[in-house]
């Protein structure tokens, strides 16, 4: 009978939506775009869901945001905390650090929706890079895809900022800390340093004006540019349609897949509550930034070991492990913070803007595609990816030198030292590797990684020019 | 016999029936106080099977079949475009046609473009040089040295081998005057030339941010006499000036000359030898 009368239910829905849509179309005339769009096909591998999982945290994090944000109060002014948490009954605080105790302790779900916004944006930036990774390996930039390369390395710079914009608002030690060397990059800008440190932060740090500046760029200005992004980023999928791997029946004119109803629709929604799942799971059980631990910021303290979120520890590496030199140019200085701070940086995102271009000197490879390349394809692009990845990765794991000092039971400078020649040497010599994998692995192109000999890999060079030869 | 069909039905349906059950759950523990990790649980427990449920729903409840879609290549027809470029130039290219107020349409907008930036400067609204600012702080010759909390300090303070981060008088909290009193032995002191005279007794006082990227230099390692920063693992000699021996600092922290008043209260007896914290271009 529960049976019936739910299928009733139902039958009586879908009768109401098409009823909503007979009415839509008699005033937009939509049936053709509604059609073309729940017609529309994706390529059914896993790899295609990693740009999904950025775009559904970034759902889990407006989602959430928007809660924190009738609590938070982005204020350096000074008030008496007076909530629950003991440990700071009646403790003078800035009211941002007090409202970030009150909305953990006080607010009900408060201390859940926190945990999972900051999650959220830990696994944002993941899905980002690794969706990244994947375009990247497979030679999804190539033409026509060049714009939405572009787009995606700006989403993930406005990721990265936004991260570090929210983290640093509570005003807590630790992202107080981080703040002031995000102030010494700033000075260590050669001509406009001063300036943009002023600028930045109102005056000299920490001044009154850091915090709600950071705050307006985290909620409104930073996410309506990386929603209005997304948009330009989906709209540019939709025009060009899906890239796909290659198999029988698909080629350079067609793209082969599911639909968007109902299978790709039921799949994403899947993906979608999976994120979710993740997403709360973590902020419930799994304790992160507890800036009641760490105490207000004070300019006079600073807390070790002390290490930002994972997006930025690459930097915080950098910074540990640059050594002391400093030069002049024309009687003025260049801090040691600028060739880490700034230039590692901006040579990264610009290095990743042109990658298509540079693509493109390297395979000689002008030609629009929509059939994308197996990773092995192209061994020169595999040595790039492999040398970035294990750098950035080796430069990371430094921006914990002192935690890794502890664990091993050595001398933190013994470590720091040994990190300076590891970061330099190791990613070569991964890169060297990877190429002679990826060139192996093309020459043997039924053969998989791990099945593949000594012997494979040695003459890999003959067998390409066998088959080079055979192939003209 | 039960048909895969039946199985998965079955199953996606039990799937959203926890769905709901969890919501309740959820229900319940945020009328109880809300339980931050039971909440979570809830939510999790909910979502993962909405998840399951629609995943096995697409798996196996769908028709499985691959769809192929033809792809309209890049540029469009010759047709089209030419089309285009008609429409374009259509009423006599209106732009080409007038060139006098086209120019100063041009001029008008770039000069609107560049005061639009002007505002920025409004952005500094408390200081009129960034560079000085930062090369002076509230240290003056006569300057009494206090503590965090205010307190006047004489040598006898501070103990062998003790470290007391002071400010001067008047400006506790001053995030640029900042400055540490460390007292070590006076026959191992080996300062630079100069400024032989500036401890008294082995008290020596340095500023307090580390000249790598500003963080407060908080750790005083007896052993070595060196003033370690938690950040990025600079080290500083507090017997030969505070010159840096290990991590990524370049720069020795600057040094007060130290002193005592009359009344046997330590003064500085001048400001810090350089600008303190960070680099930065205009430094002298």
């Amino acid at each position: 009978m529960i049976a019936r009368w739910v299928r009733r239910k139902l039958e009586e829905k879908l009768r109401v939506s098409r009823w909503g849509l007979r009415k839509l179309d008699e005033r937009l005339r939509i049936a053709s775009v509604v059609r073309e769009a729940v017609a529309k096909v994706f390529p059914d591998h896993w790899s295609f869901m990693l740009g999904e999982i950025a775009l559904y945290a970034f759902v889990s994090l407006l989602l959430t945001g928007t809660f924190l944000a009738f609590f938070f109060d982005p204020s350096s002014g000074e008030r008496i905390y007076a909530g629950d948490y003991a440990g700071l009954h009646n403790s003078r605080v800035s009211a941002a650090y007090a409202s970030a105790v009150e909305l953990s302790f006080d607010v009900r779900g408060g201390l859940l929706v926190r945990q999972t916004h900051h999650w959220a944006a830990l696994i944002f930036v993941a899905a980002i890079v690794t969706h990244m990774l994947r375009n990247f390996f497979t030679g999804a930039f190539r033409r026509p895809r060049e714009l939405n390369w572009i787009i995606g390395v700006t989403l993930l710079v406005l990721a990265i900022a936004n991260g570090f914009a929210g983290y640093s608002l509570p005003d807590d030690l630790l992202s107080g800390t981080g703040l002031r060397i995000a102030n010494s990059i700033a000075l260590s800008m050669p001509i406009v340093g001063t300036w943009a440190a002023f600028l930045l932060f109102g005056g000299e740090f920490p001044g009154e004006s850091i915090i709600p500046r950071l705050y307006i760029l985290h909620v409104l200005l930073l996410p309506g540019l990386i929603a209005a992004l997304i948009g330009a980023h989906m709209g540019i999928l939709i025009r060009q349609k899906h890239t796909h791997f290659a198999g029988p029946g698909r080629n350079d004119h067609n793209v082969v897949g599911s639909k968007m109803w109902p299978t790709y629709a039921f799949r994403s929604f899947a993906l979608l509550s999976a994120l979710f799942a993740v997403t709360f799971a973590l902020g419930g059980l799994v304790q992160i930034n507890p800036v009641w631990l760490w105490g207000p910021f004070d300019p006079g303290t600073a807390s070790a070991p002390a290490q930002p979120d994972w997006f930025m520890g690459w930097l915080e590496g950098a910074l540990r492990l640059y050594p002391p030199i400093e030069f002049t140019v024309f009687g003025y200085l260049v801090p040691a913070p600028f060739v880490p701070g700034v230039l590692l940086p901006g040579l990264t995102f610009a290095i990743m803007y042109v990658w298509p271009w540079l693509d493109r000197l390297i395979t000689k490879d002008r030609a629009a595609h929509h059939l994308l390349d197996r990773p092995r394809h192209s061994p020169a692009r595999m040595a790039v990816g492999v040398w970035a990845l294990s750098f950035y990765g080796l430069l990371l794991l430094a921006g914990s030198d002192d935690v890794l000092a502890d664990l091993m039971g050595l001398p933190v400078l013994t470590v720091m030292k040994t990190m300076r020649i590891v970061v330099i040497v190791v990613p070569f010599l991964f890169a060297a590797a990877a190429y002679a994998l990826a060139r192996a692995l093309r020459a043997n192109p039924e053969q998989r990684l791990s099945g593949l000999r000594w012997k494979q890999i040695r003459k890999s060079d003959v067998v390409e020019e066998e088959t080079r030869h055979g192939g003209s | 016999m039960i048909t895969a069909r039946r199985r998965a039905e079955r199953g996606a349906a039990a799937a959203f029936g926890l769905t709901a059950v969890a919501g309740v759950f959820i229900g319940v523990v945020y009328v109880m106080g809300g339980n931050t990790a039971l909440l979570g649980i809830g939510l999790a427990v909910a979502f993962a099977s909405l998840a399951v449920g629609l995943a096995l729903w697409a798996q196996h409840l769908l028709p499985e079949r691959a769809y192929v879609e033809e792809r309209e290549p890049a540029p469009s027809p010759p047709r089209l475009r030419e089309a285009l470029a008609a429409e374009l130039n259509r009423d006599d290219r209106p732009l080409a046609q007038a060139p006098l107020p086209r120019r100063m349409l041009m001029l008008a907008l770039a000069v609107l473009a560049v005061v639009a930036v002007f505002p920025v400067r409004s952005l500094l609204f408390r200081v009129r040089d960034p560079a000085r600012a930062l090369a002076e702080t509230p240290w003056r010759a006569g300057a009494r040295v206090v503590d965090d909390t205010g307190r006047r300090l004489r040598p006898a303070d501070i103990p062998p081998g003790g470290m007391v981060t002071v400010y001067p008088d008047g400006h506790v909290g001053a995030a640029d005057a900042m400055a540490v009193l460390v007292r070590v032995d006076p026959a191992l002191l080996a300062l630079p030339a100069g400024r032989e005279g500036w401890n008294v007794d082995g008290l020596v006082c340095y500023s307090k941010l580390c000249t790598h990227a500003g963080c407060p230099v908080g750790l005083f390692v007896q052993t070595t006499s060196q003033l370690a920063c938690p950040c990025h693992q600079s080290a500083f000699d507090v017997l030969r000036g505070a010159v840096p021996v290990a991590g990524p600092a370049a720069r020795p922290l600057p040094q007060l000359p130290l002193g005592v008043g009359a009344d046997g209260l330590l003064v500085a007896r001048g400001g810090f030898t350089a600008p303190v914290g960070a680099g930065y271009w205009r430094r002298k």
